[in-house]
Formats: structure tokens, sequence, C-alpha cells
């Protein structure tokens, strides 16, 4: 995971400071922020000039996920004093959710259970301070990067990102219907083409899986009476 | 190189930051044993794929603002490339290394 994390830590600082991002902001998001799909989406809508409500609410969009994990987790926070928890849920990501939901499952002892979640969220959250500096250093030091295509690079990066998970068919589905209604939808104003396209590729995504859920089990043998 | 003074930048930064603390705060911290409905965790799975695949098509599809499907734009080769990788090799780093060499490559000898 943390050897994973790296290469798009490195990405996202030379793309924001490719894109003309201060160095503090860079910086700022991901001590601060550190979530790295959002922090991608801000790079992206930021060097397009969007208002500042749209940055904030597809951040939100964005990062909603982490509630389920919020959620997921709350069983096993219920014991831990608050300033614990308060701290834990700074550093609650996609790969620390993934890693300590996975741990806790199979519990050993409660009292290590925390230190692990602590000491996971420490690792990846540090881990992320130290790529994204590395890639602020790269953006600044080599400038002709944004000649090169920098855009693309940003292109590259998610596609590859999407890519991964398309094996899945609700999957390809929402991201075809996001994909389209982007496109048809990209000349509205505040960007509200990228909300209405994720709310119908989510909607496509759903509705997908609901459907093959249903064929699936129309194709089972019938249970015994 | 993008219009936003120094305060704006401080703004969008602190907005995010809030938006992101309090929805994982949301259940950790204020969280009483809140059932989350099954329809939204469905849902949840699939933002971050749509929102990610909305930016990149009309990147891909009209970098210039038009729909451009002609030999002039790099960014469509590059990108079918780093997807085709994606699936063949599973590796997301090959996969933008080899959708950057496909777009690097077509924007010397073909636009």
């Amino acid at each position: 995971m943390l050897v994973g994390a790296a290469p798009f830590g490195v990405i996202f600082g030379t793309l924001a400071i490719g894109s003309g991002l201060p160095v503090w902001l860079t910086l700022g998001m991901s001590l601060l922020v550190f979530g790295g799909s959002s922090q991608f989406v801000a790079v992206s809508l930021i060097s397009s000039g969007a208002a500042l409500p749209v940055i904030w609410l597809t951040t939100f969009v964005v990062n909603l996920r982490h509630a389920l994990y919020s959620a997921t987790l709350l069983p096993y926070a219920r014991e831990l004093p608050a300033r614990w928890r308060w701290a834990l849920a700074f550093w609650l990501t996609d790969e620390t959710f993934a890693v300590v939901e996975n741990q806790l499952r199979h519990p050993t002892d409660a009292k290590d259970g925390s230190w692990y979640w602590l000491g996971s969220s420490l690792a990846m959250y540090f881990n992320w301070q130290l790529w994204t500096l590395v890639g602020v250093v790269l953006g600044q030091s080599a400038p002709m990067l944004a000649t090169l295509g920098l855009d693309f690079a940003m292109v590259a990066t998610f596609a590859a990102i999407v890519a991964m998970q398309l094996h899945a068919r609700p999957v390809l589905f929402a991201a075809l219907v996001a994909g389209t209604v982007a496109l048809l939808a990209r000349e509205l104003p505040y960007k509200l083409g990228l909300m209405l396209a994720a709310m119908a590729g989510v909607a496509a995504g759903v509705m997908t899986e609901k459907l093959s859920e249903r064929v699936s089990r129309a194709a089972e043998p019938q249970a015994l009476p | 190189m993008n219009g936003y003074t120094n305060a704006e930048s401080a703004l969008i930064l602190m907005g995010m930051v809030l938006v992101t603390y309090g929805i994982r705060l949301s259940f950790l911290v204020f969280g009483h044993r809140a059932a989350f409905p099954e329809w939204l965790k469905r849902a949840l799975r699939y933002v971050p794929a749509a929102v990610l695949t909305a930016l990149i098509v009309p990147m891909a599809l009209a970098p210039q603002g038009a729909v451009d499907v002609s030999l002039h734009n790099a960014y469509l080769p590059g990108t079918i490339a780093a997807v085709a990788v994606a699936l063949w090799t599973r590796q997301t780093l090959a996969a933008i290394l080899g959708g950057f060499v496909v777009y690097g490559l077509w924007r010397w000898w073909v636009a």
C-alpha cells in the first residue's frame, strides 16, 4: 500500500505545481485534506478556473464515501476516548480503511487494534507527505514537464485508475454513462456537467448492479420446497 | 497561471479541509449507531469511477472545447493506450507511462 501510493503522491505534486498551484497550497492539500482522489480532482478544477463552491461541492461528493468508512469503523472505535476518535477520523482514507477494517475483523486484542489503526494511519500519512514533496520538487525543477503535456498526465492517471476497476460490469456502465453525459454537458456553466455526469454514472452503476443481481437470481436453480 | 488570489486559494483549501474532515468525523465522533442505508452504500462505490471518467472524457475527446476525433488530437490515442495497458497489465503505473509514450510519439510524428 505504501509503495502503491508513491507514484500518485509524486504525480499529484508534479501536476499541481505544473498547473500553477502555489507550493503551499499543494503541500497544504496533502497535509490537511489528505485524500488522493479529491486532491487530483481539485487540481483539475483549479487549473480550469472553477468557482470555489464548485470545488467544495466536488470535494464533498468525491470524499462522501469516507462517511461509509467512518460508520463501518465506529463499532471498533466506540470504546476509544474522544481525542483518539478525532485523530483517527482525520487520517481516515481508502487505504487506511482497507487495512484497518481487515485487521479489526480478526482482532487479537482490542487495545492492540487501536494502536495498529493509529500506526497504519501515520505510516500512510507520512508516506503521502514524502511523495507529494518529491513531486513538488520535481515539478519545480523541471518546468518543461508542463509543455510535455501535463494535462495529458492527468488524463492518463485518471484513465488508468478507472480502467483498473472496469472488469466489474456496473463500473463499466457507470463510466460509460458518466463519460457520455460529461461530453454532452461540457458547456454548462459552473461545471454543472461534471455533477450531472457523476450522478448519471452512479445511477447507471447501481441499476446495472441491481439488474445483474436479478438476472443471476432468476438463473439459479429453484430451491427445494 | 491560475486566476485565484492567495486569499481565494486559502479559502479553497479551508473549504476542502472542513468538508473532508467533517465527512470523516461524521460517524466516528458524532455517530450513534446510525445505520447506513443500503442504496447509499451501493451508490458510493461508483462515485470515484464516475467522477474521474466525467473529468477525462471531455478532455480526451474535446481538448479544445469542440469534439475532435481527428488525427491531430493526441489525447485520444494516448488515453486509449493508457486504458489498454491498464486492462492488459493490471499495473496503474505501467498504464500511465504507456499512455504517455503513445501520446508523446503521436504528438511528435502524427499530430
